[in-house]
């Protein structure tokens, strides 16, 4: 290999290989304990990155939901809501460490079925989904310190459904807590991206959890929408779009369940010129095409001030040249595969209209694999708070680039959205990061950085982007009721 | 204010004329223009950037591309000796080692330099005979602490290029750039550049060693390794390997952003040496992923990149030998130089 032929920089192949899988060619219910056939037509997940089957999923319908729902209240009336909060955290505590040991095994599963770089997997979600269990664990037996005063009680049984973006993080996020404050949990993961949770239960039966305690039922919107209407859910916890959070919403109004929505967000990455520059590049960079942009809280509008925006850009344009897209599996792979066509005919068709309406579209220069789902990382200038790109949560590596003259006006712009999930604060001036964060309307608010996540920080959005909190002790206390109010 | 002090801000003095500097920050070169541009300069954030560095380690190189970063590797190193016991003996079996690093597969490519004290050079030079396509490199200005008189700095310069060093290791004075005495070691390198001048009117190739371990802050770093360019420096270079800690991969990242930058401003192209503490082929691919990724793989020649080593070889040839062979031997199969 020289320099002239073959260049250094087109690393040779280091797949991670799949052959630690252990997968069955078709996967029921997990229902009390046991995987169990499902009454609906069983589908397929595919790989997105080569659209081959991976395994056939069994399909729960209005019945199957039932089933599952009456499993998690014996579980909750007879043992689960009845053990002690320390012998609660010795489960959790069992869980985090198999998750550990099934790391390696857990990530190829997630990057096979959702699509994301295994580098992502590897190093972001799996650890943090141990992470996730490990500090709920550590709350099980100090629920008195969870700021409901003494003695808080658990609501009873959890109705969670989690998108297809983290799916095995986002089902971290919604059962440990749940499970921490005693609480047993019906949970429906997305139906592109089943496989991880399918394998978290197989680490549930490792980990010896009490039949019914957790249970997973697939299906689409349709076993969803049994599953939060159930009367015998006391909480719904969902993750995932605005429009359904707000059906949910509205189909659960009035009939006592409490509700946590964490939906969709606009989050503006805001860029002073006095910010350390190559740092902002790459939280630009991690901002937006961290999972391929398939981030509720991704930093999807660049603000950047006037007066940088042409060097912004054009150091953006080169480090985006340097990004690998391609084979999920691939250790080097940094932009892997959009989940689903769906999606895919989604985020073309508002890069279209972003072109329409006159912004000026750059996709960097990569080489698209015939098979699967893919599309180049891509920059949209001339983006005003008028167009679509500018307004719509696009869900994939698009990123929009407005300009600002002051703190003023990039609060303003920054604000000037339904949503308010995240936003981003890039400035070596320490002042102006509180003076900023202070007046922004949202959830999170990273300063020099973007998309870093840890249990202990409470997570949600303001407006359209839902309301609760997941994460630190607030996201314990969604799961809790005071110990004086009445059952 | 006495009058003396009034007329000296009048009238301030002017820095050496460096070219680069008066080409970018523009002429009458003060004390003040030089603070002011190098004190423009976008800060770092230290999280941000070593986060970047630690996503640069985690790339996974395998099969061809990893026979051909070792190679280049043995290819980039100064192979280094640089102790109070170092003897005429000493330099001649590193030199020995440099030629023929690996008696047992005589396709191993050649060390770029051998880098040795000043007094040692002539043992070198000798040690290596023309034509071998190695350079000798000579540490000077009083390295490694670099306190003493420029006159000192000069003449110990002046001695190892006449001696036939081919390139000159100096170190700047770290004592005037944490006082904020800019100027002072903006001129230092000037006189230092002008003294690798060969009677032929070449020149030996400059590093300016930053010793970044003592420079502390990320920010010092960048200002350092700007100020050594502009006052001429051929190579920025990270340490002297006698401070810990050494060469860091994100410190390295940082240098190799400035020369990026440069390169982006002036079509000029900077080398980078990190020195001290690299001892392993694995630490050693990930500078060469970093270097390719932050400035281009057109950097990964000797004479734009260079690792400052002495244990790394062996390392390196090791991992060599189990590409080839599919298994490790052990370090009885590498020769000590």
């Amino acid at each position: 290999m020289t320099a002239t032929e073959t260049r250094f920089l087109d690393y040779a192949p280091a797949p991670e290989s799949a052959s630690i899988l252990n997968l069955r060619d078709s996967y029921g219910l997990f229902i009390d304990g046991d995987f169990v056939p499902g009454s609906g037509k069983p589908f397929a997940t595919i790989s997105p990155a080569t659209e081959k089957k991976i395994a056939e999923v069994a399909y729960a319908d209005a019945q199957d939901v039932d089933r599952a729902v009456a499993a998690a209240r014996k579980a909750y009336d007879r043992t689960w809501s009845k053990l002690s909060g320390s012998d609660r955290g010795k489960y959790l505590f069992r869980i985090a460490r198999l998750v550990q040991e099934r790391a390696r095994e857990l990530a190829v599963a997630e990057s096979l079925d959702n699509g994301k770089p295994i580098k992502e997997s590897r190093d972001v979600d799996i650890p943090l989904v141990a992470a996730w269990f490990f500090y709920y664990a550590g709350w099980a037996d100090k629920l008195d310190h969870a700021g409901l005063g003494p003695n808080p009680r658990s609501l009873g049984v959890a109705a969670q459904i989690v998108p297809w973006n983290f799916p095995l993080l986002m089902l971290a996020w919604k059962i440990a807590p749940a499970l921490a404050a005693g609480n047993t949990v019906v949970l429906k993961p997305a139906d592109t991206t089943p496989l991880s949770a399918l394998i978290f239960a197989e680490i549930i039966q490792q980990a010896d959890l009490p039949p019914g305690v957790v249970n997973f039922i697939n299906g689409g919107g349709d076993t969803g929408a049994a599953l939060v209407n159930h009367p015998d859910v006391n909480k719904v916890a969902f993750t995932g779009s605005t429009p359904v959070g707000r059906m949910i919403a509205k189909s659960v109004a009035g009939s006592g369940k409490s509700v946590t929505l964490e939906l969709g967000g606009k989050a503006a990455n805001i860029v002073f010129d006095d910010a350390p520059l190559d740092q902002a590049i790459e939280g630009i960079v991690n901002g937006i095409f961290f999972n391929q942009g398939h981030v509720c809280c991704a930093g999807s509008r660049l603000l950047v001030q006037e007066n940088i925006e042409a060097e912004v850009v054009e150091r953006l344009k080169d480090r985006l040249t340097t990004l690998r897209l391609g084979d999920p599996l691939d250790k080097n792979t940094d932009i892997g595969a959009i989940n689903s066509r769906a999606q895919l005919d989604r985020i073309r068709e508002l890069s279209d209209i972003g072109e329409a309406e006159g912004a000026t579209r750059w996709s960097a220069p990569c080489e698209i694999p015939a098979k699967g789902f893919w599309f180049a990382p891509t920059i949209f200038t001339g983006v005003e708070t008028s167009h679509r790109i500018a307004r719509d949560e696009i869900f994939g590596p698009v990123l929009s680039v407005l300009t600002f003259r002051t703190p003023a006006e990039a609060i303003s712009k920054a604000n000037n959205t339904p949503f308010g999930l995240s936003a981003g604060i890039w400035t070596d001036k320490g002042s102006k990061i509180l003076a900023v964060a202070d007046k922004l309307r949202a959830g999170v608010v990273w300063a020099n950085t973007f998309n870093r996540f840890d249990p202990a920080s409470p997570f949600g959005g303001y407006k359209e982007s839902g309301y609760g909190r997941e994460g630190g002790r607030h996201g314990l206390a969604a799961y809790l009721t005071s110990g004086k109010a009445a059952r | 204010m006495t009058g003396a002090s009034l007329s000296s801000s009048v009238e301030p003095a002017l820095l050496a004329p460096a070219a680069r500097a008066v080409e970018v920050i523009g002429g009458n070169l003060t004390e003040k223009s030089l603070r002011l541009h190098l004190e423009g300069l976008p800060g770092v954030d230290a999280v941000g950037l070593e986060a970047r560095a630690a996503s640069l380690a985690t790339r996974s190189i395998k099969t061809t591309s990893k026979a051909w970063a070792l190679d280049a590797t043995i290819r980039m190193i100064d192979l280094t000796t640089l102790e109070g016991a170092d003897t005429p003996g000493k330099v001649q079996s590193l030199c020995a080692k440099a030629l023929t690093p690996d008696p047992s597969d005589l396709t191993t490519p050649r060390v770029a330099a051998v880098c040795v004290y000043g007094d040692m050079v002539p043992h070198a030079v000798a040690a290596l005979g023309s034509g071998s396509g190695i350079n000798v490199a000579a540490v000077a200005t009083a390295f490694p602490a670099g306190r003493s008189s420029l006159s000192v700095k000069l003449s110990d310069t002046k001695d190892a290029v006449a001696a036939g060093a081919d390139e000159i290791d100096m170190v700047i004075d770290r004592g005037a750039f944490l006082a904020g005495n800019y100027g002072l070691v903006f001129d230092e390198i000037v006189a230092v550049k002008e003294a690798c001048r060969r009677d032929d009117g070449t020149y030996a190739h400059l590093k300016v060693i930053l010793e970044t371990g003592e420079l502390n802050t990320y920010d010092n770093v960048r200002k350092a390794s700007w100020l050594s360019i502009l006052a001429g420096g051929d190579f920025i270079k990270t340490s002297t390997g006698k401070v810990t800690p050494a060469a860091t991969l994100p410190v390295t990242l940082l240098m190799l952003q400035v020369v990026r930058d440069w390169n982006r401003l002036t079509g000029e192209k900077i080398g980078v040496k990190p020195a001290g503490g690299i001892k392993t082929s694995k630490d050693a691919i990930k500078f060469l992923v970093t270097v390719a990724e932050t400035v281009g793989e057109e950097w990964l020649q000797p004479h734009l990149f260079r690792f400052g080593a002495s244990s790394l070889l062996n390392d390196v040839l090791l991992q060599r030998q189990k590409l080839s062979t599919g298994r490790y031997s052990g370090p009885d199969y590498v020769t000590v130089d």
